[in-house]
């Protein structure tokens, strides 16, 4: 069991791109870690690094108490599951969960003993004598994390775990992964670009973007407070509503209303608003705007107001409670939940 | 079936007869002559008898060609086929700038240096280094000629291994000898499979390279001794020449039936796309 510090560290590849950007990272012990960015944010190669597949050009990345950065993958106590899961396609799944042993040269006895062990915990003891072309995607997956757990590691890397199973399979997955994990309590860091994927399972997540870490925190957090409008953007499956406006004799006009300010804004200010669709709800006083489009989510609607100023307002409402076309409808933010970024670095405002 | 249809289905059936003959019959003359009293150039119905086999059995070369022929395939196909995989190996993942313009160059320098243009120096060369009329030192020069071509395909099977295979083995601590032997090479059988009987047919039927460098006839493999089957007059020994050929004829098909049942040309998958 063991944490991961990663400090000061990039990883440059050959062509001249600073995938990982002089960053510094704390896992702490047991924890499931999420690396969330949009694709070529430099998750996957920060993954990488720790694993000590990409050599770093600067920084050092310690686990436990040891500094590995120079040491070969194979010495640093981690073990991966691919994307792809690469399980070797000419072994049976008993001889690829006792890889790891057959490595260290563990006698035949005992990497029987250890794959069939692995194998019960993961419920794939009748499928041991299969090859991994004959299994279906979420037992492949099953069988390369059980592949991970056998080399009995201190920290487990996970590269886009659940990206090749079916959207159904996928929430299944998510569920079983976050038992497993909580069971083995290993030290655990998965890379994602799904953002509901790493709020279900993480415990915190780090959203990256170039190579760098814009927010760390817990889903909940990151999800009510995001720490940038680049974060508010990625987080969320509906998207934030970011609304420019102005502070004016105390107040933040925008979208043809008049919300209360957070203390210390100078007037005239430009700002940006941002809420969650989620967070806003029917009101006598707000924004106010005519109903242009409803989207049916299931459970709840995303209905798009339009204001008179143009900008466009999302919000969502319960089933039953579905607007009428054309309908103008007054909406306000619940309590804490309006969030204030400035307009030129996208900072949140803290108020 | 307009008249047309029929002339043109009549053309195609005698054009398949002529094409399906000039194959068969040398097949036939195969099977039949080493079994005829009389064996003769033509293709005939038998009069079966195996005193051909016998007077091949006493040929004083004949059999020890065959034993010749066997140690020299051997010995080319293995050293070709390991040096191809070590070097398709370290061709593929390692980047050396110009390594494919390399590789074009010795397949086309290959086709020079172990053929007619090469057979001068090549024979002086061994002279020199003291190899004519040694087998070993023959099976060598018919590896080197083969290499190049070998390392070109084999280079093509190690492409397609996914990298994440030998990643997955190096985070579990594989040491590169591990990774090869565990992984890549099982991975690629079927091209090392291909790379195994193509150089042993290669080598098999090899004639100018033995008849170059193995001047003492005790020596000579089959391919060249063939052409020295002669009775007291000149003329070609048919009494010898078709259980020759029946028996030379035979480990490349034996060859090729246990490599496609055993290494079958198949790929099991294992990476999800």
């Amino acid at each position: 069991m063991a944490g991961i510090d990663v400090t000061g560290l990039s990883t440059v590849y050959p062509n001249g791109v600073r995938a990982v950007d002089a960053l510094d990272l704390r896992v702490t012990d047991g924890e499931l870690f999420a690396l969330l960015g949009p694709s070529g944010c430099g998750k996957t190669t920060l993954l990488r690094t720790i694993a000590g597949l990409e050599p770093p050009a600067t920084g050092t990345v310690a686990i436990g108490s040891r500094d590995v950065t120079a040491l070969p993958p194979g010495r640093r106590g981690v073990a991966m599951v691919f994307q792809d899961y690469a399980l070797f396609p000419h072994m049976t799944v008993a001889e690829n969960i006792a890889y790891p042993l057959r490595v260290r040269r563990a006698p035949k006895e005992r990497q029987r003993e250890a794959a069939a062990d692995v194998a019960r915990g993961l419920s794939l003891s009748a499928l041991l004598d299969r090859r991994p072309g004959q299994l279906s995607g979420g037992q492949q997956q099953r069988a390369a994390l059980g592949r991970a757990v056998a080399a009995g590691a201190d920290v487990l890397l996970l590269d886009e775990p659940l990206s090749n199973l079916d959207a159904r399979l996928r929430l299944e997955a998510r569920t079983f992964l976050k038992r497993l994990q909580h069971d083995l309590a290993l030290t655990t860091v998965f890379v994602t670009h799904d953002q509901a994927e790493a709020l279900a399972l993480a415990d915190r997540i780090a959203v990256m973007e170039a190579g760098r870490i814009r927010q760390l925190g817990t889903p909940r957090e990151v999800f009510q407070r995001p720490g940038d409008t680049f974060v508010a953007n990625f987080i969320g499956s509906t998207p934030m509503n970011l609304v420019d406006g102005r502070v004016r004799d105390g107040r933040v006009e925008c979208a043809g209303a008049r919300l209360p300010c957070p203390p210390g804004l100078a007037e005239g200010t430009p700002v940006v608003v941002g809420v969650r669709p989620e967070y806003l709800s029917v009101a006598d006083d707000g924004i106010t705007g005519r109903v242009a489009a409803v989207e049916n989510l299931g459970v709840s609607s995303l209905v798009t107001l339009d204001c008179p100023d143009g900008t466009l307002i999302s919000l969502t409402v319960p089933e039953q409670d579905e607007p009428a076309l054309g309908r103008s409808l007054t909406v306000t933010a619940a309590p804490g939940r309006l969030l204030f970024y400035d307009a030129q670095d996208g900072r949140l405002l803290d108020g | 079936m307009t008249p047309g249809w029929v002339v043109r289905r009549i053309g195609f059936s005698v054009l398949v007869a002529v094409v399906l003959a000039f194959f068969a019959v040398p097949m036939l003359w195969l099977a039949g002559a080493p079994f005829d009293a009389r064996p003769g150039f033509g293709l005939r119905w038998p009069e079966w008898t195996l005193s051909n086999v016998h007077a091949t059995l006493r040929h004083p070369f004949a059999l020890r060609s065959l034993v010749n022929s066997l140690v020299l395939c051997l010995v080319a196909t293995a050293v070709t086929t390991a040096f191809a995989a070590l070097a398709a190996y370290a061709l593929s993942r390692v980047r050396i700038p110009g390594r494919d313009a390399l590789l074009y160059l010795l397949l086309l320098l290959s086709s020079v240096v172990t053929g007619t243009a090469a057979m001068v120096p090549l024979f002086v060369l061994m002279l020199q280094l003291g190899l004519i009329d040694s087998r070993f030192g023959t099976a060598l020069a018919i590896a080197g000629g083969m290499l190049p071509a070998a390392i070109f395909i084999l280079k093509d099977f190690v492409d397609a291994v996914p990298r994440s295979y030998e990643e997955s083995a190096r985070v579990f601590g594989a040491s590169p000898r591990q990774v090869l032997g565990h992984v890549v090479l099982p991975i690629a059988r079927p091209g090392i499979a291909t790379i195994l009987v193509w150089s042993f047919v290669n080598a098999w039927g090899n004639f100018l390279l033995p008849f170059l460098l193995l001047r003492d006839v005790g020596k000579q493999p089959a391919a060249v001794l063939m052409r020295t089957l002669q009775d007291e007059g000149g003329s070609a020994d048919l009494t010898v020449i078709p259980v020759f050929s029946l028996l030379y004829s035979i480990p490349v098909v034996v060859l090729y039936l246990v490599v496609s049942k055993r290494y079958g040309f198949r790929f099991h998958g294992g990476i999800k796309s």
